[in-house]
């Protein structure tokens, strides 16, 4: 099937105009999937480190979300150890009028703020809940050990 | 404006259930008070209800449509909305007009702002394309066709509306709240626009799901599940009194059924019961206990083994051990007192064998309810068979009788008690599993046993084929049985109905709620 409109302009402004701390780049054999790369954000447990995603648009998008993975290995409470996120906007909260970057946006904004009260892996949230400075320690050291080329 | 007036009005005011469930609790004292009718109160006992009976009606898809109708029109009156705002309003409220009407007089704006309606004179929600407008959801800014926007003025192109809409009611089932496709924004696309915006089939699942909605949003409301059937149930009991009242309700279709768990008729089982009941049959559990009675496992490599023949010398096909199957150890130490293992009465062989009676006795009393129970559903199938039969037979005793078509209905009619007694039986060795061992236990067996006993006594007179100059007599006698058949049924249930009320029955496990 022919690549919607739709897909094809996001990916042109993608390119063309890059969030910063944010990478997208479609597979040339599939545009539906996206190699993506995000910095760890300053003044978070993750600065410093580079994290790679995998982005999936389906069938229906924007009418279904992307599926978004991540394959570098983090140590958050919203991400488990398959590397797939709680984010509201991924599930129920979707509209079709978000976008791949909004997406990429909100991603970087969750390892900002993480989020133990809503958690993904439980034993990484109680962790954070119970000793919020070990718990980044762990976190800082997993950046180092695994998001660091 | 009082509340009084509002609870005037037809059942989907659905006012304070609270209230109403509370004052329900009074059926408990119905019961009690009909176990203490003696015989010169027969003729009243009659017309009131049995024990076993709760209070419901049967409303068709058109009463529900109205009953929507009306409450959306009572409260588009009261709060100068329009119908399809109050029907929003009313939705996010679960259709209680009464805490609604109140909560929005407090604050009009909050629950306007939750419910996501924006109150404005109604406008098409057909907008011209602003210049230079891009749908945020296609990113085309070559074409010029028509596009939407709620009141939030969230602007899209009418094939993303559409598409957006149909993705939501055929794909996701969404009806209660279809939110603007915009992120964040909350408020909910009303009807016009959908109307607008979709074809009519869409149009016609979203309003079918809205009926679904409606039923599901209300506890007093469940869909009859038989087949084709467009009825739903309408029953006031609050849930929690399902642990002692099994609710059985009929639908005008004829299919019988629980409202507690919607599974098929299942007096007198209550629903936590019949739950657990299921589960255990379902379960595997059962056959582990299956093999913990009937096989032990190979001392060397642990492979199961079960014993198949007379002699105690075992040799494990996989690995070789040889061993004693009483005391498990290896048959190399048994010198030369084979067949008769000496280590026997060791502590630990003893244990071993406790262990394994214990779970033997659990096994089986399970299967002897279990069996039971099958064995009803089983005969219960083969009556459905036995309909059909009884059918020819009806015709071929029009054909060798003088009996007229209305005069063979009885084998009918004695068919139709079957099926229900089988049902009953079925569900009271269910229930009879979980029961404590006690006197009130065996009274209860007691009435079990004859209802059995004349359920066989009838399925038999119905197989038996017929002869020409005894149908007076077969007639008489299947007729005599039926009834006797379904006043044994009526006892059991009575009787159990009685129990559950007045908490007599003590069963050896808890019962989850629905």
């Amino acid at each position: 099937m022919a690549l919607p409109k739709r897909i094809i302009k996001e990916t042109e402004r993608l390119l063309a105009d890059p969030a910063p701390g944010i990478s997208a780049i479609p597979h040339e054999d599939n545009l539906r999937y996206f190699d993506v790369i995000i910095e760890g954000p300053n003044q978070s447990p993750f600065e410093g480190g580079v994290f790679k995603l995998e982005l999936f648009l389906p069938e229906d998008y924007p009418m279904a979300p992307p599926k978004v993975r991540f394959m570098t290995k983090i140590y958050h409470p919203n991400i488990d150890k398959l590397g797939r996120i709680c984010l509201d906007i991924l599930k129920d909260k979707w509209s079709p009028a978000l976008q791949i970057r909004t997406v990429l946006l909100s991603i970087q904004a969750l390892l900002s703020s993480p989020n133990p009260d809503d958690p993904l892996a439980n034993d990484v949230a109680q962790h954070w809940k119970e000793n919020e400075n070990n718990a980044i320690q762990t976190a800082q050291e997993w950046t180092r050990k695994y998001a660091t080329a | 404006m009082s509340s009084g007036s509002l609870s005037d009005d037809d059942f989907a005011g659905s006012s304070d259930f609270d209230e109403e469930y509370d004052s329900d609790d009074g059926s408990d004292m119905e019961y009690e008070q009909a176990g203490d009718v003696g015989f010169s109160d027969m003729i009243t006992e009659k017309q009131r209800k049995k024990a076993y009976e709760v209070d419901f009606s049967v409303m068709p898809l058109a009463d529900i449509l109205s009953a929507q109708s009306s409450a959306s029109n009572h409260v588009a009156g009261i709060l100068g909305v329009t119908l399809d705002q109050a029907a929003t309003l009313l939705r996010a409220f679960k259709w209680n007009k009464e805490r609604l009407v109140e909560r929005y007089m407090d604050n009009p704006q909050e629950i306007l702002d939750q419910a996501g309606v924006v109150l404005e004179e109604d406008v098409s929600p057909v907008v011209k394309r602003p210049k230079g407008f891009v749908c945020m959801i296609c990113f085309d800014d070559s074409s010029s066709g028509p596009a939407l926007a709620l009141r939030c003025h969230h602007v899209f192109c009418q094939p993303c509306y559409e598409h957006y809409l149909t993705q939501k009611i055929v794909e996701e089932g969404e009806s209660r709240k279809i939110l603007c496709p915009e992120s964040g924004c909350n408020v909910v696309v009303n009807e016009q626009t959908i109307k607008k915006a979709v074809p009519q089939a869409v149009l016609d699942k979203y309003r079918k799901l809205q009926d679904r909605a409606y039923v599901a949003d209300l506890d007093i409301l469940r869909w009859c599940p038989a087949p084709n059937c467009e009825n739903a149930i309408e029953c006031r009991l609050p849930y929690s009194s399902f642990t002692s009242i099994v609710p059985t309700v009929m639908c005008s279709c004829g299919y019988k059924f629980c409202f507690g768990c919607g599974l098929g008729d299942h007096q007198p089982a209550p629903c936590g019961l019949v739950k657990m009941w299921q589960k255990k049959c379902a379960d595997d559990s059962e056959t582990a206990n299956w093999i913990s009675a009937h096989t032990k496992e190979c001392g060397k490599c642990q492979s199961t083994i079960e014993k198949n023949g007379g002699c105690n010398h075992m040799t494990c096909r996989k690995c070789k051990y040889e061993f004693c199957w009483v005391c498990m150890g290896p048959w190399s130490e048994h010198g030369t007192s084979w067949y008769n293992c000496n280590r026997f009465e060791e502590s630990s062989s003893t244990d071993a064998r406790d262990q394994q009676a214990k779970s033997r006795a659990s096994l089986e009393r399970y299967l002897h309810y279990y069996n039971r129970f099958a064995n009803h559903e089983h005969s219960a199938k083969l009556d459905r068979d036995l309909y059909t039969k009884t059918e020819k037979k009806m015709e071929e005793m029009q054909r060798t009788s003088d009996l007229s078509w209305i005069e063979v209905q009885f084998l009918k009619k004695a068919v139709d008690v079957l099926t229900s007694c089988r049902m009953t039986l079925r569900w009271t060795y269910a229930f009879a599993f979980y029961l404590a061992k006690n006197n009130i236990t065996e009274l209860f067996e007691d009435n079990q046993r004859d209802l059995e006993v004349a359920v066989e006594a009838l399925s038999e007179l119905l197989e038996k084929p017929i002869e020409r100059e005894k149908i007076a007599e077969l007639r008489q006698q299947v007729l005599d049985k039926t009834v006797y058949v379904g006043s044994r049924r009526e006892v059991v249930l009575e009787d159990t109905a009685k129990g559950l009320a007045e908490g007599r029955w003590e069963f050896f496990t808890e019962f989850a709620k629905v």
